[in-house]
């Protein structure tokens, strides 16, 4: 299965993947209106450390810890993919516990959203991705690193 | 074919159901509830009183979960009794359940202390079901007052669910510290502030003498008048049909990183049994529902002859009253690392060259990285303490760690 993966050394720290998500994410056709001089609030997340950036979004993992934990089964694996049922979500932050990678936050209503890859958006595909200029993350089919 | 038997209807029943069927297809699976629901989200009955989910969005599994796997479920009976030298167990109707591999997954239970006069209360009730969440939400309205023994989990977030429907609501609880199982002094008091600013009043450091049908005469020779009582004092494992048998007991069921009690072809998972905690190195109860589901998954994989093992365990704890969230995880020992401000609390205890626990009130995001470094002892040295103070980052695990993480399937 595709996911989402980085090349930190690629990274210019721009946020431009942060921005490009919160869009694909807000159902509106136009960027602007969708984003200027609102708090935005996507689903990847660029984490800056000593002379390092990358973006981070949910692993997808194979054993998805956020799934086993979610207290109203609102968290699930469907082909892969963990997905979020928002209409179940009652916002206790259980995931936020629990997810190793910081990859769920809460959406301005307390409701937890999450990567989803943007399938389920009218992006397609993920848009952090298509819009890094640097191929910084990318799409694509890998196995275990070592 | 083998027969798989679950006594209980819980999360633990859940992950077995889904761990046996990842092992086995074939074997036929009887769950017996003594509730009258189908599998729900038990943490969730405080979210149905404010109204934020239903019954409907309560259950924990799709419609169809039993039949998808092949269960058949005995509604409203309790198990009463096994006989494990001829693997059957006994229900309160007379029937008879033979099993090749049993699961208890029986939960735990509310404590009733005995007070003085209890009996004389009619508008009684407790907080750990369905069915209570539903009866409460019958009996309280606008203008009742409530009062709730317990200043605990389950008996804030019940004041918390009950103050969308009234605002007369009082707490008390003997220790002087609400949440005092996961909270330290500071850490509760930031909490009791933020739930007094919420309109819920606070009784502590004290204990009912006893009732007398609406009223309850306190210790400290206070009286507290009141149309509903709500008593969360506690809860109890449920474990006589293990210790009936001889099976291995402490506080709950003993059981392994396999989740097999000491009696052979009989499990236990979820609320009713005690782990270790590799934070602690102890053996505890830690009633969760993350781990409730990962301990059933276990075991319904090992006992459809899978192999698989629950390791690291800890207590963790994420709740949110009003807004405002604790999460908690691990055990305060060691050294402490502390960051205050107006609205918020990080603590995090060091002991050993590993992180050991956390409190953190209002300071939540993600907190999770932090608790894999508990649950998974990563030890200090390999990781950039300083910056993990600041912020909970993966940043601080070195190039390495980032790598696997990141840069590869997981």
């Amino acid at each position: 299965m595709k996911r989402v993966y980085v090349n930190e050394e690629w990274c210019l720290g721009c946020h431009l993947c942060e921005y490009n998500c919160a869009f694909a994410n807000s159902g509106m056709r136009d960027m602007a209106a969708a984003l200027k001089g609102k708090p935005i609030y996507p689903r990847i997340h660029v984490e800056e450390g000593d002379r390092i950036s990358y973006a981070v979004s949910c692993r997808h993992c194979t054993d998805p810890i956020c799934v086993k934990s979610c207290i109203a089964g609102a968290l699930k694996k469907e082909d892969g993919v963990i997905v979020i049922d928002r209409n179940r979500c009652v916002g206790c932050l259980t995931c936020v516990l629990v997810c190793p990678y910081g990859a769920l936050t809460p959406g301005p209503d307390g409701v937890m959203q999450k990567c989803e890859l943007c399938l389920n958006n009218s992006s397609g595909e993920p848009a952090c991705v298509r819009g890094c200029p640097n191929r910084a993350i990318v799409y694509e089919e890998r196995e275990a690193a070592k | 074919m083998k027969r798989y038997v679950i006594v209980g209807n819980g999360t633990a029943a859940a992950g077995a159901i889904e761990g046996i069927r990842d092992t086995d297809k074939e074997g036929s699976i009887t769950v017996i509830s003594e509730e009258m629901h189908p599998v729900y989200s038990r943490p969730l009955i405080s979210y149905l009183l404010e109204g934020k989910t239903d019954e409907e969005r309560m259950s924990y599994r799709d419609r169809d979960f039993y039949d998808r796997n092949g269960c058949s479920v005995i509604y409203g009976k309790k198990a009463t009794g096994i006989r494990d030298d001829i693997r059957e167990v006994y229900l309160s109707d007379g029937t008879v359940v033979p099993y090749d591999e049993l699961l208890i997954a029986t939960g735990s239970s509310p404590f009733v202390p005995p007070f003085k006069g209890l009996d004389t209360v009619e508008e009684r009730y407790s907080f750990m079901t369905l069915d209570d969440a539903l009866d409460l939400r019958e009996a309280v309205k606008e203008d009742t007052r409530v009062f709730i023994v317990g200043g605990g989990l389950i008996g804030l977030k019940c004041a918390e669910g009950l103050s969308s429907i009234t605002k007369d609501i009082t707490v008390t609880d003997l220790q002087e510290n609400i949440l005092s199982s996961i909270l330290d002094t500071a850490s509760s008091k930031l909490m009791q502030n933020h739930l007094e600013e919420n309109g819920i009043t606070f009784l502590l450091g004290d204990s009912a003498e006893r009732f007398e049908v609406d009223k309850a005469y306190m210790r400290t020779g206070k009286t507290v008048e009141f149309d509903v009582l709500v008593l969360a004092v506690g809860v109890r494992p449920n474990i006589s049909l293990i210790k009936d048998i001889g099976g291995e007991t402490g506080r709950a069921i003993t059981v392994n990183c396999r989740m097999e009690t000491s009696v052979p072809h009989i499990y236990a998972a979820g609320d009713c049994t005690e782990t270790k905690d590799v934070s602690s190195g102890t053996v505890k109860v830690m009633a969760l529902m993350p781990n409730a589901y990962m301990e059933g998954h276990t075991a319904g994989v090992n006992m459809a002859g899978g192999s698989s093992k629950f390791q690291g365990a800890i207590p963790m704890n994420s709740i949110g009253l009003f807004g405002l969230h604790a999460m908690t995880a691990g055990s305060y020992e060691g050294e402490a690392f502390e960051e205050v401000k107006e609205k918020s609390i990080k603590r995090l205890f060091t002991k050993d060259g590993l992180l050991k626990g956390f409190i953190l009130v209002g300071a939540d995001e993600r907190a999770g990285i932090y608790t894999r470094m508990i649950r998974e002892r990563i030890p200090l040295e390999t990781v950039d303490f300083e910056m993990l103070k600041r912020t909970a980052s993966t940043a601080a695990f070195g190039e390495k760690s980032r790598r696997r993480v990141f840069g590869g399937l997981i």
